[in-house]
């Protein structure tokens, strides 16, 4: 039974505590994907590189609130640079419509168009952050690191593993469902969130029926905006700011939005979990796991991973390729790719 | 005094017309009905009234006022309505939400006309909360019409609102579309049913390439012995 004990907690700490928290940062980051292919009608390339837009700026905040001695007790400084972070992308999101997608809406372009749009402003963001910020890793986490410590929890239960907490797991898991109930809230009950529900389903009525697709259209950005701040800078505290990290999130977070489905909020979510449980499953090694659940001495050789860590974001590809080849709507059924 | 008028429209989507100098009008709560074979322009027609196409030549008037120049949008604002033959509903919305979207434009209290519209359909009121993609053919074409009705427009156009529903849904449907018409709202619709459209029609267009080849009552065009023999078959 002890074993049985132990063997749980272990799997919890090295695979249900990261992939619930890493899951709820690709959920975010899947929304927001989701929106813009709902509402815009394409796949947003940049937003990897705008979550890492979002999360410069909060490094920068935060930075100059540190000089300043200001901080905020036991929780990273960052939260109080998020809004600061979030003004900087909602100008800059707004200004990239404006000056880039709107003069493709005008003249009705097909979706690709608006996709390689995104590719430019992508590489645009690239160059501004690693300009402004430098390429390399930016550890920017203060206050307490952990909730729970592994070491307490072993002394506590009196067991020989035990499952440790950070601060910015926990953050990242309470925000995350905060964020997603007040997505939800503003899409099911508000007369602008239903307006944009109804632009997605049905473009062409929605005009008929008098709603404003510019303000839609900028509604939309503002909400990515905030997603891909929030997002960004969860998933910073919680490992590092890289801008090439945040390029490649890219397609775990693609990979989630179209497993879930395309254009499907619930999709999306549930498709962050799907990835990042199947990422950090597959790349674990199983081999103390296994020798808890095995009776007596029994241990295996190998480490019994299927796959190197190194190989993580090959995971997320395969399950992509895998979903489009046989259910290219997605396990919730939005729209195909 | 005809409430709604196309006077000598001649247009098409950017290459050749399509109509070529077509006339439609309806008065004050009167049921118009455009018939004819296909690809004659019926819906083309419905269209440039509606202002979803550049006409060259020719004029829509609205209650006195001219409209040629105004974009659909507009058009819906002066108290037109009109219910798309498909995609005509948002799917992965409720019946009720497909409502409030019809209002969209409105800021008073709703709550009376969806009233009216749930009287008038009293299915959709059981199916309010149910996602108007997982409608029937029948109820989704009142959605549809409910949708257009929430605007409480003064003109209701309808582009083959019983296409692909089963007649007995189809006789229903124009039951609902006389009511409707009762209450003072004008009617201009556009059908396949060309003998159950002309029997509730108080004016009847009969469209060929572009024209109006008869225009009469309802009535006298169904018993029109032309008519007959190239458009109802006998």
């Amino acid at each position: 039974m002890e074993e049985l004990i132990n063997a749980f907690l272990l799997i919890s700490n090295f695979v249900l505590v990261p992939a619930i928290t890493y899951g709820s940062q690709l959920a975010l980051g899947a929304l927001s994907v989701t929106l813009v292919y709902g509402i815009l009608g394409f796949s947003n390339f940049a937003h990897g590189d705008t979550m890492a837009f979002g999360t410069m700026v909060v490094i920068l905040f935060t930075w100059w609130f540190q000089s300043f001695g200001i901080n905020f007790g036991f929780l990273p400084t960052a939260l109080l640079a998020i809004p600061f972070g979030i003004f900087f992308t909602i100008l800059f999101v707004l200004g990239s419509d404006r000056l880039v997608y709107r003069y493709y809406r005008k003249k009705n372009s097909v979706p690709v168009i608006y996709l390689i749009a995104s590719v430019g402003i992508m590489f645009l963001l690239n160059g501004i952050v690693r300009f402004v910020i430098g390429p390399e890793d930016q550890k920017f986490n203060d206050g307490e690191k952990f909730i729970i410590k592994a070491k307490m929890m072993k002394q506590y239960l009196g067991t020989a593993e035990g499952v440790s907490i950070k601060v910015s797991q926990g953050l990242t898991v309470i925000t995350a469902v905060i964020i997603v109930i007040g997505l939800f809230w503003f899409l099911n009950k508000t007369r602008t969130g239903k307006s944009m529900r109804a632009f997605s389903d049905n473009k062409d009525l929605a005009l008929l029926s008098g709603i404003n697709p510019d303000k839609v259209v900028a509604v939309t950005w503002i909400l990515v905006a905030i997603m891909a701040t929030i997002a960004g800078t969860l998933y910073g505290l919680d490992k590092s700011f890289k801008p090439f990290t945040y390029f490649m999130l890219l397609l775990p977070i693609f990979a989630s939005a179209i497993v879930g489905g395309l254009g499907n909020p619930l999709g999306a979510i549930a498709g962050g979990y799907v990835i990042a449980f199947s990422e950090i499953m597959i790349t674990y090694p199983y081999k103390k796991f296994i020798a808890y659940v095995l009776p007596g001495d029994w241990k295996p050789d190998g480490l019994i991973q299927l796959l190197a860590t190194d190989y993580k974001i090959a995971v997320s590809f395969m399950i992509l390729v895998l979903v489009l080849l046989f259910k290219p709507t997605g396990i919730f059924s939005g729209k195909s790719v | 005094m005809n409430f709604l008028q196309g006077e000598n429209m001649y247009g098409g989507y950017g290459g050749a017309d399509i109509l070529h100098g077509c006339n439609i009008a309806a008065s004050k709560g009167e049921i118009a009905v455009i018939v004819g074979p296909n690809g004659a322009g019926k819906s083309t027609a419905m269209k440039a009234i509606f202002g979803m196409l550049n006409l060259h030549t020719g004029s829509i008037i609205l209650d006195g006022e001219d409209i040629t120049d105004l974009s659909p949008q507009a058009r819906v604002a002066k108290g037109m309505a009109f219910v798309p033959q498909t995609a005509n509903v948002f799917p992965t919305m409720s019946v009720e939400e497909n409502l409030e979207m019809g209002a969209f434009l409105r800021r008073d209290d709703i709550n009376k006309t969806m009233d009216e519209v749930f009287e008038l359909f009293p299915i959709l009121k059981e199916k309010r909360n149910q996602n108007a993609g997982e409608l029937s053919g029948g109820q989704r074409q009142q959605v549809a019409v409910g949708r257009a009705l929430m605007t409480q427009p003064k003109v209701l156009m309808l582009d083959e609102p019983t296409a692909g529903v089963s007649p007995i849904v189809m006789d229903e449907l124009f039951d609902n579309i006389i009511e409707v018409a009762k209450t003072g709202i004008t009617i201009l619709m556009v059908e396949q049913n060309a003998r159950q459209a002309l029997n509730i029609a108080d004016k009847g267009y009969v469209m060929v390439q572009g024209k109006n080849k008869f225009t009469d009552t309802g009535k006298v065009l169904l018993n029109n012995p032309e008519v007959r023999k190239s458009f109802l078959g006998g």
